[in-house]
C-alpha cells in the first residue's frame, strides 16, 4: 500500500490537448470571439471568458441507431400500468425512456467553454499584424548581438582559447619530435650516475653530446609557438529591437468632451494590448496639449481638465523632445496615436505639418490619427460639417505620400472595426478614409 | 457480525480534516475488514491524492493517468471545466484504474469521511472486481496497461514529430470514429500488453514482406469466371467476415503506412481495454457500493468512525443509490449504482432470510447463510447481462416496480408488454438483461466482403435488429472516416437478417 501526493505535479497536463482543440475549432472559436468582443466593452476586451461554438463542427461521429423500429424499455417505478395497457406516445417521439436520447447529441446544439485571457487575445488579434513598414525597421534598427563562430588566429588575449591552442601545440611538438622533459631528465640522471667512473668515460661523453643535442632541439622548438595560438571568434548578428514606446497624444482643450476622451482611451487601450503581445517591453508616454503641451501621468491625462486654445504643434514638439531625450529611434520602436476632435488654431497647421514630416514620422514605426466626434454629429441634415482643420492638414500629407494612418470614430462600436482596419494583415491602410 | 466492540475511543479520525496518516489508518482498517469479513482479494493499492484541476485533467482523457494527445480530450476537458466552474456538475470523488498496482485517485477537497468511503469503495470494492471478474481477467492486462499507455503516448508523439500533427490527427479521428468496432468479442487469449511493442514490430515487418491478396496484379484468365470456392478462399485469407473493423483495417487496408497501422492498433487496444468496463458497469458499481456499505457500517459498529461521520456516509450513500421513477424529471435511465447495490443486498437477503418464492427461484443458494461466497462467485463469473438473468429476483422487481414497455414506431401507442407479476417476471428480466448487453444495444456491423476483382470496394453489412436502422447522417460521417483509411470506396448495406433483403445502402468514396 502506497500513498502518493500528486498535488504538486505540474498542472496543465491537458494543455496540449486544449491547444489542439482550439486549433481544430479555430475558425468557429474566432467567430465566437468576435461576437463576444462586440458585446463587451473594451476595458474587459482583454479578459478571457466563456464563448459558445456550434457543436456540429467538432462532433466525433460514431455509428448509432436512428429513430424508428421497435425499442424495448425496462423502466422502474410503475404506478398504475397493467400488462397489455396502451399508453399514448409522449410528445417528442422519444418513447418512454430517456436512456437512449442522450447518445445522439441532439440535445445540445452549442458547445460552451471558457477561454483564458491569452487564448482570447491571440484569437482576437490573430489576423492583425504590425504594418510592413514597421517590420522592416525592426531589422534595420538592430542592435547587434555577438555569437560564437569558430576560431581565428588573431584576436584579443581575453578571447584566447586555451584548449585549442594547447591542442595545436601538442600536435606540433609530437610532429617535430621535441624531446620530452622526462627524456632530458633521464639523460641527466644517467650522466650523473656514470660520472667519475673511468670505465664509462666514453659513454658519458656520448651521453653529454646527446644531451647537448636534445637541449638544443628543445630550445629550437618552442613549447608554444605563435602559430599554435587560437582565439575564439565572434560574429555580430543583428538583433531586432524588442522594446517599444507608445506615445499617446491628446487634445484636452475644452472642446474635447469626456465621451471623446473615452473613445480615445479605448483606442489607446487596444493599441497597448496589441503592442504588448509583440514586444517584450512596452512603455507609454502620455502627452496632452491645449495651447501648450506637457508630459503627464495616465490619471491626469484622462481625467484632469484644462482650458486654453489648441496648438497641435506643441504636442509634436514635446514628443520630439521626449524622443530625443529618452527614446533614440534606433533602440526603440516608436508608435504614436493622436486623438483630437480636429480643432487646431488656424496659423498652426503649417508648423504641425512640417514637424510631422520632418521629425516625427521618420522616427516613428507607425503614426495613427484618430479623429473623435460626438455621436450622431455627422449627417445632421442642414448642417453639413466639412473636414476639420487638422483632418485637412493630415489629408494633404497623406496625399503627398506620408506614412500616416487616419480614421474617424464617432461611437464606441466603431473602435474595433477601425482598429482592425488599421492593422489588418493585408493592404496596410495608410490612406485616409472615413 | 456477532462481536460488538466496546465503544472505547478508537476512532480512526475526528472531524473533517485528514492527513496521510489518517489515510493510512483508514486503509489498514478497511483492509482488515475486507480480508477477514468479506474475503476479498485485491491488487496492491496505490492511493494518489490529487487536486480538483488534476481530477478534471483525468476526466478529459477517459480517466487514464497518461494518454496520447488528441483534440477531443481537450474538448472534453473544456466541456467538463465549464460545467464544473458554473456549478452545474460536481466532480467524482475518485477515479480508479484497473491496473496492478491498482491506482485510486482521491481528491484533496474530500472530507476524512469521504476519503474513508472512497478507499472502501474504490481501493477494495472496484479493486476486487477488477482482479477477479472473468472479463477483466481474460480481456485486460492490468500489469501492462500503464507501461503500454506510456508507449502509446510516446509513439503517437514520435509520429507527430515525423509525419506532422495533422496527419496523425486524421488517423486518430478516423480510428476514434470506429473505436466501438475495434474490439474482439470472441477471443480466448489474454492480452499481453508488455510485449506488445516488440511483437508488433516483428509482425509488421513480416506482414510487409508477405503476400497480400489485395495487391495481386496477376492477370486472371478472363474466360474462367471466378468460382465460388476461390472467392471463399480469398475471403478466408482476409479473415472475413470480420466484426473488428479496426483490426481488419490494420491488417488489410492496402494503402496505410506502417505507423498508421500502429496507431489503429493502439486505439484498438485501448478500446479492448475498456470493453469489459462497459459490460460490467452495473455489477462493478454494485460490488463497490456494497463493499463500502458493509465496511463503513462495520467500522461504525466497532466505534472506529463517529456517529456524525456515519451520517455523512449515509447521506452520500443514499444519494448515490437513488433511483428516480421513470416519470420523474430526474430520470435518465437505470442508475447502475442503485440497481447494482439493490441486487447485492437482495442476494444477501436471499442467503440469510429467504421466502418460499426465493427458495423456488434460487434453490442453489437460498438460505445458505453466508452471502459472501455467492457474491464473490457472482462478481467473478458474470457480466451485467448474465448477472441480471441469473440473480434478479421477483422480490426486487416488485420493489423497483419494473415494467417492460415496447415502443414500435409502426404503432400509434406504446404497449406495456410485461410487468412485475407472475406472468411477467421472466420477460421483464430478459428485457432488462438485454439492455445491458452490448450485442443488443450496438448496431451489429461487420466487414463482409472486398470486391477484389473490381475496384477494391469494401462492403460492410449492418444486420438490422428490430427494424432499427442507423442514424443516417452520422453513419455517413463514420463511413467517410472508414473510406479515408481504406482508400477506396466503401459500401454499407443494412440488411434484414431474416430475409436477407437490403433495406438501405450507404456508399461513400474516400476524400481525394
Amino acid at each position: 500500500m502506497q500513498i502518493l501526493d500528486r498535488r504538486l505535479n505540474p498542472s496543465g497536463k491537458s494543455l496540449p490537448n486544449r491547444q489542439r482543440f482550439l486549433r481544430r475549432a479555430k475558425s468557429l472559436v474566432q467567430e465566437a470571439v468576435r461576437d463576444a468582443s462586440a458585446k463587451r466593452d473594451i476595458r474587459s476586451a482583454d479578459e478571457g471568458g466563456e464563448v459558445s461554438i456550434p457543436l456540429h463542427g467538432i462532433r466525433e461521429p460514431s455509428f448509432h441507431l436512428g429513430s424508428g423500429g421497435i425499442r424495448d424499455h425496462v423502466l422502474p417505478g410503475n404506478k398504475e400500468y397493467r400488462e397489455g395497457d396502451e399508453i399514448p406516445r409522449p410528445p417528442g417521439g422519444g418513447g418512454g425512456g430517456g436512456s437512449e436520447g442522450a447518445t445522439d447529441g441532439g440535445g445540445e446544439d452549442a458547445f460552451r467553454f471558457v477561454l483564458s485571457r491569452e487564448e482570447f487575445l491571440s484569437l482576437f488579434l490573430d489576423d492583425l499584424e504590425l504594418p510592413d513598414m514597421a517590420k522592416r525597421r525592426l531589422v534595420e534598427g538592430a542592435d547587434p548581438a555577438w555569437h560564437r563562430a569558430g576560431y581565428s588566429v588573431s584576436g584579443s588575449p581575453a578571447n584566447l582559447s586555451l584548449p585549442r591552442t594547447m591542442r595545436n601545440s601538442l600536435s606540433r611538438r609530437i610532429a617535430l619530435k621535441r624531446p620530452k622533459p622526462e627524456e632530458v631528465q633521464a639523460l641527466e640522471a644517467e650522466i650523473a650516475a656514470l660520472e667519475g667512473k673511468p670505465e664509462h668515460a666514453e659513454r658519458v661523453l656520448a651521453l653529454r653530446a646527446e644531451l647537448e643535442r636534445q637541449l638544443l632541439r628543445t630550445r629550437r622548438i618552442p613549447y608554444i609557438d605563435p602559430i599554435d595560438v587560437r582565439y575564439r571568434r565572434f560574429e555580430p548578428v543583428p538583433r531586432p529591437v524588442a522594446q517599444a514606446v507608445m506615445f499617446c497624444l491628446m487634445d484636452v482643450s475644452g472642446s474635447m468632451t469626456e465621451d471623446m476622451k473615452d473613445l480615445a482611451k479605448r483606442f489607446y487601450t487596444l493599441l497597448y494590448i496589441f503592442l504588448q503581445r509583440r514586444y517584450k517591453h512596452v512603455e507609454i508616454v502620455f502627452i496632452r496639449h491645449t495651447h501648450e503641451a506637457s508630459e503627464v501621468d495616465e490619471e491626469t491625462f484622462f481625467h484632469s481638465r484644462e482650458t486654453g486654445g489648441t496648438l497641435v504643434s506643441t504636442a509634436l514638439e514635446e514628443m520630439r523632445k521626449v524622443v530625443a531625450d529618452r527614446y533614440p529611434p534606433n533602440e526603440w520602436n516608436i508608435y504614436a496615436a493622436q486623438a483630437s476632435d480636429g480643432d487646431n488654431a488656424a496659423g498652426d497647421s503649417q508648423k504641425t505639418a512640417r514637424l510631422l514630416v520632418d521629425t516625427i514620422l521618420p522616427a516613428c514605426q507607425y503614426y495613427a490619427y484618430i479623429e473623435v466626434g460626438r455621436e450622431g454629429e455627422h449627417g445632421i441634415p442642414g448642417f453639413p460639417r466639412g473636414p476639420t482643420d487638422l483632418w485637412r492638414t493630415y489629408e494633404a500629407l497623406v496625399n503627398a505620400g506620408a506614412p500616416l494612418a487616419m480614421k474617424k470614430v464617432r461611437h464606441r462600436r466603431e473602435i474595433f472595426p477601425v482598429f482592425r482596419e488599421l492593422f489588418a494583415k493585408r493592404g496596410v491602410t495608410e490612406g485616409a478614409s472615413a | 457480525m456477532n462481536v460488538i466492540m466496546k465503544p472505547e475511543s478508537r476512532l480512526l479520525y475526528e472531524g473533517a480534516d485528514w492527513d496521510f496518516d489518517t489515510l493510512m489508518r483508514v486503509h489498514d482498517a478497511c483492509e482488515e475488514l475486507a480480508g477477514a469479513e468479506l474475503g476479498l482479494d485485491w491488487y496492491p493499492n496505490r492511493i494518489e491524492v490529487i487536486s480538483a484541476e488534476q481530477m478534471l485533467d483525468a476526466y478529459a482523457s477517459t480517466g487514464l493517468p497518461l494518454f496520447y494527445r488528441h483534440w477531443s480530450f481537450g474538448k472534453h476537458f473544456a466541456q467538463q471545466e465549464a460545467l464544473y466552474r458554473k456549478g452545474y456538475r460536481g466532480l467524482a470523488y475518485e477515479i480508479v484504474i484497473n491496473s496492478d498496482p491498482c491506482v485510486s485517485y482521491v481528491m484533496e477537497e474530500n472530507t476524512a469521511t469521504m476519503q474513508a468511503l472512497v478507499i472502501a469503495h474504490a481501493a477494495f470494492g472496484h479493486n476486487h472486481f477488477f482482479k477477479n471478474n472473468r472479463l477483466f481477467r481474460e480481456w485486460t492486462d492490468a500489469k501492462g496497461i500503464l507501461d503500454y499507455l506510456e508507449f502509446a503516448k510516446g509513439y503517437v508523439q514520435s509520429c507527430e514529430e515525423q509525419h506532422g500533427e495533422l496527419a496523425v490527427e486524421r488517423v486518430l479521428d478516423s480510428a476514434h470514429a470506429l473505436m466501438n468496432y475495434g474490439v474482439h468479442r470472441h477471443r480466448r487469449r489474454a492480452p499481453d500488453l508488455q510485449s506488445e511493442q516488440k511483437r508488433e514490430r516483428e509482425r509488421r515487418e513480416h506482414d510487409e514482406r508477405m503476400f497480400n491478396v489485395l495487391w495481386s496484379t496477376l492477370p486472371e484468365k478472363a474466360s474462367q469466371p471466378t468460382t465460388s470456392t476461390e472467392e471463399e478462399r480469398r475471403r478466408a485469407l482476409l479473415q472475413l467476415p470480420q466484426e473488428n473493423i479496426l483490426y481488419f483495417l490494420e491488417k488489410s487496408a492496402p494503402r496505410l503506412a506502417p505507423w498508421q497501422r500502429e496507431i489503429l492498433r493502439i486505439v484498438r487496444n485501448v478500446a479492448q481495454y475498456f470493453h469489459p468496463q462497459r459490460q460490467t458497469k452495473m455489477m462493478n458499481e454494485g460490488c463497490a457500493t456494497y463493499v463500502h456499505h458493509r465496511i463503513l457500517n462495520r467500522l461504525h459498529q466497532q466505534g472506529r468512525i463517529s456517529d456524525g461521520a456515519m451520517l455523512e456516509v449515509l447521506h452520500s450513500h443514499s444519494s448515490v443509490v437513488m433511483q428516480p421513477d421513470f416519470d420523474d424529471q430526474r430520470y435518465s435511465g437505470m442508475n447502475p449504482y442503485a440497481l447494482g447495490f439493490a441486487m447485492m443486498e437482495d442476494i444477501e437477503r436471499i442467503c440469510r432470510a429467504p421466502t418460499e418464492e426465493d427458495k423456488q427461484w434460487f434453490p442453489d443458494f437460498a438460505g445458505c447463510g453466508d452471502p459472501m461466497p455467492v457474491l464473490r462467485h457472482g462478481w467473478a463469473e458474470f457480466r451485467d447481462e448474465s448477472f441480471v438473468l441469473q440473480f434478479l429476483s421477483p422480490a426486487l422487481m416488485r420493489k423497483l416496480r419494473l415494467f417492460h414497455l415496447v415502443d414500435d414506431s409502426g404503432q400509434p401507442v406504446l404497449r406495456v408488454d410485461a410487468m412485475h407479476d407472475e406472468r411477467g417476471y421472466r420477460r421483464v428480466r430478459r428485457a432488462l438483461a438485454r439492455q445491458y448487453d452490448p450485442a443488443w444495444q450496438d448496431p451489429d456491423i461487420q466487414v463482409v466482403d472486398v470486391d477484389l476483382g473490381g475496384d477494391r470496394k469494401l462492403v460492410l453489412e449492418h444486420r438490422v435488429a428490430s427494424g432499427r436502422l442507423l442514424e443516417e447522417q452520422e453513419a455517413r460521417q463514420v463511413l467517410r472516416h472508414l473510406a479515408s483509411l481504406w482508400s477506396y470506396d466503401v459500401l454499407l448495406r443494412e440488411v434484414d437478417p431474416a430475409s436477407g433483403a437490403s433495406l438501405r445502402e450507404h456508399a461513400v468514396s474516400p476524400p481525394r
